[in-house]
């Protein structure tokens, strides 16, 4: 081991201190789900439907995003329209 | 008042059986009249942890559906005077637990013991479902490895909603972190997340650590709880948690690395 691999090894990332990176990213993301209520996926469905009667859009077009802000909440519904 | 404490984990193999046990025969040993519920049907194995696997005549289900008294279904262990186990059915019908069956078995259970100690199958199925619905306080078991440590979030998430205390709007159910197969050397080293680690991402009460430990499969192997083994570090860490759940401060041990002194170092000392 030259001097710059020794200075190399040192920069390296321990696993231990990866895996509580991808931890904390997946148990962040994976607790604001489960906060939100059981029917956002049948009502982001619903809501696909009704704008595909009128616009063609893809399933990814439209964002329902359920916001928490302390005691209501705000349902936000991104629709982004094809080129006209 | 009696207390129901369901062990649980959402991951298997990570000790949930072992600690069930332990923490059943920590109480009795301090006097607590306990009684260790397997809830895990078709997978029975806390009677031979517990190592009364050939008492067992009636079982959990049988009390259920009325084929059994609780008196005839409970084992009382051969060791200590106020431990008692309640082996799960090894049927492989999946409805055999229904919650008012659970609800009326606990309720009786409360009646004569001080602590019952739910001992939870893997997974979040039915049979984990009912071990922590009645619930009062939940040591969640979590190995020092990413999978375990997202589904015991997972059970976080699900103790703090699916119970009986959180459909009633009583108090929630205190939780409890037992870290198990902890390496204290291998955490230094940068190889395993640190108690602190575990301790900031799951944000609960530290119940206690157990060290990895040759101690728990020889306890497994002759039917043993490991904290009947006093020299043995998991033995010991098991008795500290015990002491915690009670309410006692104690400091954590067994988280440095252990030194071996010269002669142990020359001879390779075993542990």
């Amino acid at each position: 081991m030259n001097l710059f691999d020794f200075f190399r090894e040192r920069k390296k990332q321990s696993s231990a201190s990866i895996a509580k990176e991808r931890l904390q990213i997946i148990v962040a993301h994976e607790r604001g789900q489960r906060s939100a209520p059981d029917y956002l996926p049948d009502l982001q469905k619903e809501l696909i439907e009704v704008i595909r009667k009128y616009v063609n859009i893809d399933n990814d077009q439209v964002q329902v995003v359920l916001e928490d802000q302390g005691n209501c909440s705000i349902l936000e519904l991104n629709v982004t329209l094809p080129d006209r | 008042m009696a207390k129901i404490l369901v062990v649980t984990s959402g991951k298997g193999g990570v000790g949930k059986t072992t600690t069930s046990a332990a923490i059943g025969t920590g109480l009795a040993l301090r006097g607590h009249k306990t009684v260790v519920v397997d809830f895990d049907v078709g997978l029975r194995n806390l009677d031979l942890i517990m190592g009364c696997e050939r008492r067992v005549v009636y079982d959990f289900v049988n009390v259920i559906q009325g084929d059994a008294t609780l008196g005839q279904a409970l084992i009382k262990d051969k060791r200590l005077e106020n431990l008692y186990v309640l082996a799960a059915s090894q049927t492989r019908d999946k409805d055999a637990l229904s919650a008012e069956g659970v609800g009326r078995v606990m309720d009786e259970l409360r009646e004569s013991f001080e602590y019952i100690i739910c001992d939870s199958p893997a997974g979040i199925e039915k049979g984990a479902h009912l071990a922590m619905y009645f619930a009062d306080e939940a040591v969640v078991v979590t190995n020092p490895e990413v999978s375990s440590v997202r589904d015991s979030d997972r059970m976080l998430g699900l103790l703090a909603s699916k119970s009986r205390r959180a459909e009633n709007g009583e108090e929630p159910i205190k939780e409890h972190l037992l870290l198990t197969r902890y390496s204290p050397d291998r955490v230094n080293k940068g190889e395993m997340l640190g108690v602190e680690d575990v301790e900031e991402i799951l944000a609960i009460r530290l119940l206690g650590v157990i060290p990895e430990s040759q101690s728990v499969l020889k306890a497994s192997n002759q039917g043993i709880p490991v904290i009947l083994d006093e020299q043995s570090d998991a033995g010991q860490a098991y008795s500290d948690a015990v002491e915690r759940l009670l309410g006692k401060e104690t400091p954590h041990r067994f988280l440095d690395v252990h030194k071996k002194g010269f002669l142990q170092r020359l001879f390779g000392g075993r542990e």
